[in-house]
């Protein structure tokens, strides 16, 4: 019988595992908050940098950069959700995200490392009680003590919100 | 095994567009005269490498048309037939019907089978027609149905043939073996057995060379299958074998076709004129003994020589994997920069070495960026040889003649403004033809020519690549542009120079000529063409002088990479302007400002009033000065709207590598793009066209509030 309870968790591991070999992780924090986004859409990871700034744009949308020859634009996420009050140190990060063929720049706290959740760690977003609006949430990954905001970020970098894409913003 | 031979299509249909515009050239180059025997090898050889290639992607349709152009042609450059113009004519028309055809492959666009067929019989009609003239020994060649059989051999070629072969197949598909045995049909009388194995062999009886067998049957298979072994002579070897004139042209000294071109013309330009003393010839002949003369005393033929050898010794590669290339060349350029920077600061005796080498980095950087950018670049020809054929057509239309001259064919410039160019200058080409030139008697009259002139030109000026499009006709009509611009309300003045007064045809809607044609004269276009160029960086500049003919001269930069800018400073801020649209920077008196009410400031700039723009306010940045007299204004124009952008300062001039802002980000008002400078700080471009718009639109909007 022990045997059979052995091959189920067995099975059960392995299904997850197959499940989940996309579902990696990257946790950031913004203020309080731990989020996490699928690391695919990570192209790297930065220190933040002076940038250009754009003239009329929103708050949020910090300027431009020069990536290896190529304008990033980056914007602050803090400023965008109203996280305390932004600072730029040697320990701000810039994580570089690939989206939709698009190269852009997200100011964030602190990145905390790469996370492997299996399906039944993501738990549905509640309806309240976060800074993001919960069409851009996949929802809350729980790993130990922690419990990670899972963002969609192509949905919320491609949204009108952002007014990053020109399709979106018109 | 079945190869999807679709995933090959677009390689044909390239190559074939290449091989159609590379025939049009030479026929269009072609002395009808006194062809040269390598421009109608050139010719044969294009038509059948294009039927080689539909044939074997099975586009039957392009294999008929241009077989029978095919021997046509052959016979031609054989010295069995002569060529004439109705002949060239012929070519030409088949052309665009193989053009057509193959468009209608590729896009699904509908194919006109009126003129297919028009077509098909206008060359039947010649060759049948030629072989009257040709003697006895040449009978007509095959006609493409009964070739389609495979076994069908012309007369002609079996008559002449000296030589068997004996070729061995390896196993291939039936389809492929027919292909071949129809191919190889065409060079003389084949006959074909099937070994126990399931292989082909054909015997084939011929006058050609080994090589030339090889060379048809690798469209089909790996010339290294093959097993070709030469039997003694056949008995088909006839005795008019000796009399058929195979190597007439060939035997020509190539290098001797310089030498009696120049009677060539004179006979030519007499005979012409005296055919159109005598009675006048059909315009369209007048104007294709115009275009033949065209070219030659300017060396283009020996330049055309090369292509031929060019073309193996290159190789296809897409336009993004070049661009890349060039992005990172780029990127290592401005590392390089910084790296020199850095070292700048260090003691030159205590690093020498380390100098030396930076030093080194920097020229082979230099260098390498050099060759990465000349790898964009396309020489004009690939614009300049659409030309002849249309001018020569709309001569013919229009009654005219017109000596069309190219120069600078060579001259480089980047692909991107290479494709971007042709609209514009096809429209000054067609000004020229239409408006400038004037009609043969006319300019007789004139004590002039009667083929006018019209000269296409490239060279390198500095930075830029200027391109001319001149003609010697009637030149602009000064009188007639000031009276249509005083009719259409333009602000002018009878003592404008003459130079701001030609820059009126690029008004919208100006159009001098007294009658529409189909050609040009609605009055839409000049503006058009303006505003291309504008939006290319480059300039338009028109010279002309009545009864002498005019000049219109494009000033493009070389590459729409690099831009020359001006960087300017407010606040902290830097941003570039395009030089282009700068006129001139000056430090205003407080006079020379004047406040309107609710609608801003102005500037007095000598006579004018120009509305003042400031930076600062447009972009919300915290300047240095806000008060004219103190910054520096920049006079910009665009559009022929001028307007003074106040900055604080200038900060110098520099050629900027131009990068999109759009493809990461959106469009942003009053900006074009950004660029990278020597630190690895970005700094935005300004769109100054939208700059002035907006200030239009700020100054004009209190009035409706």
């Amino acid at each position: 019988m022990s045997q059979t309870a052995h091959t189920q968790t067995n099975a059960a591991l392995h299904q997850a595992h197959s499940e989940v070999s996309g579902n990696e992780f990257l946790a950031f924090t913004l203020g309080k908050e731990e989020y996490g986004i699928d690391i695919l859409k990570v192209q790297e990871i930065r220190g933040y940098e002076p940038v250009t700034r754009i003239a009329n744009s929103p708050e949020f949308i910090k300027g431009v950069v020069n990536l290896r020859g190529i304008i990033v634009p980056i914007v602050d996420m803090r400023i965008k959700f109203n996280l305390g009050e932004p600072v730029y140190d040697q320990f701000t990060v810039v994580i570089i995200l690939n989206i939709a063929g698009r190269v852009m720049g997200m100011v964030v706290d602190s990145v905390s490392d790469v996370t492997t959740l299996s399906p039944e760690q993501i738990k549905a977003a509640p309806e309240m009680g976060t800074t993001f609006d919960t069409d851009y949430l996949i929802g809350l990954g729980t790993l130990d003590e922690r419990m990670l905001i899972l963002v969609d970020i192509d949905k919320l970098m491609s949204s009108a919100e952002m007014g990053l894409i020109e399709e979106a913003a018109a | 095994m079945t190869v999807d031979m679709s995933q090959f299509y677009q390689v044909f249909f390239d190559e074939a567009e290449e091989l159609l515009a590379e025939k049009e050239k030479l026929l269009l180059a072609v002395d009808v005269s006194a062809p040269d025997s390598e421009d109608l090898n050139a010719i044969f050889r294009a038509a059948h490498s294009i039927k080689g290639g539909a044939a074997t992607f099975g586009f039957t349709d392009i294999t008929e048309v241009t077989h029978m152009l095919e021997s046509l042609l052959d016979r031609i450059r054989k010295g069995e037939m002569a060529l004439t113009a109705e002949h060239v004519d012929a070519f030409l028309a088949a052309k665009d019907i193989l053009k057509m055809q193959m468009d209608g492959h590729r896009q699904g666009s509908s194919v006109d089978q009126d003129a297919v067929s028009s077509v098909c019989q206008r060359l039947h009609a010649l060759s049948q027609d030629s072989a009257a003239h040709a003697g006895s020994a040449v009978q007509p060649a095959g006609q493409p149905e009964k070739r389609a059989t495979g076994t069908a051999s012309t007369p002609t070629q079996a008559a002449s043939a000296s030589r068997s072969f004996r070729i061995e197949l390896p196993e291939v598909p039936q389809r492929d073996v027919d292909a071949l045995a129809a191919e190889l049909g065409l060079l003389g009388e084949i006959s074909q057995s099937v070994l126990d194995n399931k292989r082909s062999v054909f015997t084939l009886a011929t006058n050609e060379k080994l090589d030339d067998i090889i060379a048809i049957c690798s469209f089909v298979l790996d010339p290294d299958d093959l097993k070709i072994t030469e039997e003694t002579a056949s008995a088909v070897a006839q005795p008019e074998a000796d009399t058929a004139p195979p190597a007439m042209p060939e035997s020509e000294p190539g290098y001797g076709f310089f030498e009696p071109l120049k009677s060539e013309i004179e006979k030519k330009d007499t005979s012409a004129t005296e055919q159109a003393a005598a009675m006048p010839q059909s315009a369209h002949q007048e104007a294709e003994t115009a275009v033949s003369v065209e070219g030659k005393p300017f060396g283009r033929r020996a330049a055309d020589k090369q292509p031929a050898t060019q073309e193996s010794s290159s190789i296809r590669v897409g336009i993004e994997k070049v661009d890349q290339l060039i992005n990172l060349v780029g990127e290592l350029v401005i590392t390089q920069a910084m790296i020199e920077q850095r070292t700048g600061s260090l003691d030159p005796i205590l690093h020498e070495r380390l100098l030396n080498s930076v030093g080194q980095l920097t020229r082979n950087t230099r260098d390498l960026q050099e060759a990465v950018m000349s790898i964009r670049m396309m020489p004009m020809d690939y614009v300049f040889s659409r030309f002849p054929r249309m001018v020569r057509d709309l001569a013919a239309k229009l009654g005219k003649k017109v000596e069309f001259i190219t120069r600078g064919a060579a001259t480089e410039l980047d692909k991107g403004l290479i494709e971007r160019i042709v609209d514009p200058l096809t429209h000054l080409v067609r000004n020229s033809v239409d408006h400038g030139i004037e009609m043969p008697d006319a300019r007789r009259a004139a004590g002039k020519d009667e083929a006018g002139k019209l000269i296409l030109s490239a060279a390198h000026q500095g930075g830029n690549i200027v391109i001319e499009v001149s003609d010697d006709g009637a030149g602009l009509n000064r009188d007639r542009i000031l009276a249509k611009a005083k009719q259409q309300g333009l602000p002018v003045s009878d003592t404008m120079p003459d130079a701001e007064v030609w820059q009126l045809i690029f008004a919208p809607g100006f159009s001098t000529a007294e009658a529409v044609t189909d050609v040009s004269g609605r009055g839409v276009g000049m503006d058009v063409v303006k505003r291309n160029i504008m939006a290319m960086g480059g300039t338009v500049e028109i010279s002309s002088a009545k009864g002498y003919g005019s000049t219109m001269s494009i000033s493009l930069p070389l590459t729409l990479a690099i831009l020359d800018g001006m960087s300017v400073k407010v606040g902290e801020e830097v941003y570039i302007l395009p030089l282009g649209y700068v006129i001139e920077s000056l430090q205003p008196t407080p006079a020379d400002v004047k406040e309107i009410a609710g609608q801003g400031q102005v500037v007095k700039v000598r006579e004018d009033y120009l509305p003042l723009i400031p930076l600062h306010k447009i972009f919300a940045i915290e300047p240095r000065y806000t008060d004219p007299s103190q910054g520096i204004v920049v006079i910009l124009e665009s559009d022929g709207k001028k307007a003074a952008l106040l900055v604080d300062a200038l900060v110098g001039q520099q050629q900027v590598v131009v990068k999109n802002l759009e493809s990461n980000f959106r469009k942003v008002a009053g900006i074009s793009g950004a660029t990278i400078l020597g630190d690895g700080g970005v700094s935005l471009i300004l769109d100054v066209a939208a700059l002035l718009r907006s200030s239009r639109q700020l100054t004009a909007a209190p009035i409706f509030s």
